[in-house]
């Protein structure tokens, strides 16, 4: 024991001031600790609160939509506003169709980005290309929407789409038309507005990976490539698979770079070559000036409608997380 | 220690309700309650037609320089305007479609239509080669987007520009992806022009397209498909197509002439109406008149004949005695927006002493 350290006990136990003081500052920290409990109950509560609340609104102002169009308006594609005819299926099928698109080109891209930042790249290199690719969640979507009007469906219409069709025009999804924006337009820009998520999850995750793992399968004599793809990656798959919902989370619910380049057409079409719509979408075009209460409501239905979806997808990717990290376990 | 949990929970669920209690979908609150002096009001709030926002903005900043009176205009949409005018969340209202007889039922008092600035719609177009300005009728515009008439050299096109070289290519159709009164007064005219149209499609601010078309945001959108898209067609407002400077076409009126877009055509389409009806909500899309463009429509302001309170009765007269004056329609002209012609313009200030306070 220090003699410094051994005069503050000393002090301690001597003087009563110290001891009243000591009590007060006790009796003062629990006080705090009592209103800091509170206000983070409080905050537990009013998320809570404030979900119930926004489904509560949804479903009283989708009522008389619900009433009137019943099961009939998730099946229906009519979409007719002056003769108050309904149907939301172009839009769920734009909405899933999109966000499925740009998870299937942003999964391996956000992971590869991840383990080239974590296994592969300089040590120099990886702040500055972590930080770029960061970046790109911190542009704004109607940005991501221009870039994707002026630039991006351009490139599809003239480039992408007629290599498509030569070669996989067999195809009924590269069949039709293509003006540019198309549902395949759209499931491009999502993805690349959310690489950075699963990248910066899948980032985080593979750095947790155990170096004694990554050690052990090298010098058995497994290749850099075997050690990511047979160690690595299937210790880490758990933490991608969130990264990757919320990404989609994000593409679910994204409304201005969508509704930019997806051509806002209600129909269903085989070909992601032309033209769809989304739920988000519509909601933000026709909300403005619906005129009758109908309408109204029925837009409201679809809000409902996409808050389901999303919960739904939240719901069944946890499951799977939770099944995958049981099995991890074992 | 049961009384300090009851208390906690208390707090936080005091909380709770305090922010999800605000219930009810309603309209910011944002009349003021202006003081029933004598004398007018001196703020004024008022929202509605985003077409007219521009000029709306013009009027009102010149107004508070020359008067003091503040008239706080919002870019609603014509119909938040008209729901929030309902509510009373608004002095008064700003509609490019005039209320529907279930619009007004659900008003309740009288309500006074006021046309104040004309606007018109203009077909603009794509076309790489072709250098001349295109004609085109309601019936050709309306078969193009049926679907009917698929190719640019379709002999219905051939036959109203037979001096242009048309290319045999797919027209590709752009319109709006947003309610919007562009696309009723579009949708109005296609109406009269084409019996089809009125039976398949009709007409209103949103419309269940009949052939594969894309739609764009606002006008910036459907301009940008337009200009992206080789041998597209769309519509914008007559306003945004002038200072982009589109490329537009002739439109085959009633008269049976080809006429060109412009601020002088627009006012004539309302100048040679024979039967006005007495509350003013006039169609003029298809209008008579050899110099009449058929695609035009009129922005109302919608204003109750009693207000709750006198002062700002008077506001809302003396505003629209403002901008129904000779000098600020001459101004509308300048921003591209077209002026009423002379006998409609009578007709608009005739309404508004009618404008009265309850008490």
């Amino acid at each position: 024991m220090t003699p410094a350290s051994s005069e503050i006990i000393n002090v301690e136990s001597r003087t009563p001031r110290v001891r009243r003081f000591k009590a007060v500052a006790s009796t003062i920290l629990r006080r705090n600790d009592r209103i800091a409990f509170s206000i983070s109950l409080g905050s537990g509560l009013l998320t809570i609160a404030l979900l119930a609340g926004i489904l509560y609104q949804l479903i009283f102002l989708s009522l008389p939509a619900i009433q009137r169009y019943g099961l009939g308006f998730l099946i229906s594609s009519e979409w007719d506003p002056v003769h108050k005819k309904f149907g939301a299926l172009p839009f769920i099928y734009g909405t899933l169709v999109s966000s499925a698109i740009a998870l299937l080109i942003a999964t391996p891209f956000g992971i590869g980005t991840a383990l080239y930042l974590t296994e592969l790249a300089p040590r120099k290199l990886r702040g500055i290309i972590a930080f770029v690719v960061d970046m790109l969640a911190a542009i704004p979507s109607v940005v991501y929407g221009l870039w994707g009007i002026f630039v991006l469906a351009p490139f599809i219409q003239e480039s992408i789409a007629p290599i498509l069709q030569k070669y996989l025009g067999f195809l009924p999804l590269f069949q039709g038309r293509c003006d540019g924006v198309s549902m395949l337009t759209a499931g491009l820009i999502l993805a690349i507005m959310v690489v950075p998520f699963i990248t910066a999850i899948a980032r985080e995750v593979l750095l947790t990976a155990p170096g004694e793992l990554k050690a052990a399968s090298l010098a058995l004599g497994a290749t850099e490539w075997e050690t990511i793809w047979k160690v690595i990656l299937p210790y880490s798959r758990v933490g991608i698979g969130a990264g990757v919902v919320l990404a989609l989370g994000r593409a679910l619910g994204e409304t201005m770079a969508v509704t930019m380049v997806i051509g806002n057409m209600p129909e269903i079409s085989a070909s992601i070559l032309r033209p769809g719509h989304s739920m988000a979408a519509v909601i933000a075009n026709e909300f403005r000036e619906a005129d009758s209460a109908i309408y109204l409501s029925v837009l409201v239905e679809i809000g409902l409608v996409l808050f389901a979806v999303a919960l739904v997808i939240n719901l069944a990717a946890r499951l799977l997380l939770w099944r995958m990290r049981g099995v991890a376990k074992n | 220690m049961s009384y300090n949990f009851a208390a906690r929970f208390l707090l936080a669920a005091l909380t709770v309700v305090l922010i999800s209690g605000c219930g009810e979908m309603k309209g910011p609150i944002l009349a003021s309650n202006g003081d029933d002096d004598s004398g007018p009001s001196d703020s004024l709030v008022a929202g509605g037609s985003s077409f007219a926002y521009p000029v709306m903005n013009h009027w009102t900043s010149y107004y508070n320089k020359e008067t003091g009176v503040q008239v706080n205009y919002q870019s609603l949409g014509s119909s938040g305007g008209i729901k929030q005018f309902t509510v009373k969340t608004l002095d008064f209202g700003a509609t490019d479609a005039p209320m529907t007889e279930e619009q007004l039922a659900e008003a309740k008092d009288d309500v006074l239509h006021i046309p104040v600035v004309m606007g018109a719609v203009a077909v603009t177009y794509n076309l790489p080669g072709v250098k001349s300005r295109l004609t085109l009728s309601g019936e050709v515009v309306a078969n193009i987007y049926l679907g009917k008439i698929k190719k640019w050299n379709d002999p219905a096109i051939a036959a109203l520009n037979p001096s242009v070289p048309l290319p045999a290519a797919d027209i590709v159709t752009v319109r709006r992806a947003d309610g919007s009164g562009t696309t009723f007064i579009f949708a109005d005219f296609l109406a009269k022009s084409s019996p089809e149209w009125e039976k398949i499609v009709g007409v209103g601010n949103s419309l269940d397209w009949p052939a594969d078309s894309i739609g764009g945001k606002g006008n910036e959108g459907v301009a940008a498909r337009v200009q992206q898209t080789k041998n597209s067609i769309g519509y914008v407002e007559l306003v945004y197509a002038l200072q982009s400077k589109l490329s537009t076409a002739a439109i085959i009126n009633q008269a049976g002439s080809a006429v060109i877009p412009s601020i002088a055509t627009v006012t004539a389409a309302a100048a040679e109406l024979t039967t006005i009806p007495e509350d003013l909500r006039l169609s003029i899309t298809n209008a008579p008149g050899e110099k009449a463009y058929p695609m035009a429509g009129i922005t109302w302001i919608v204003a109750r004949t009693k207000m709750d309170n006198t002062s700002k009765a008077l506001a809302v007269q003396a505003f629209l005695t403002y901008i129904l004056s000779d000098k600020s329609q001459a101004t509308a002209d300048k921003l591209n927006y077209s002026k009423l012609p002379p006998k409609l313009l009578e007709l608009a200030r005739s309404k508004i002493n009618k404008i009265s306070g309850i008490n």
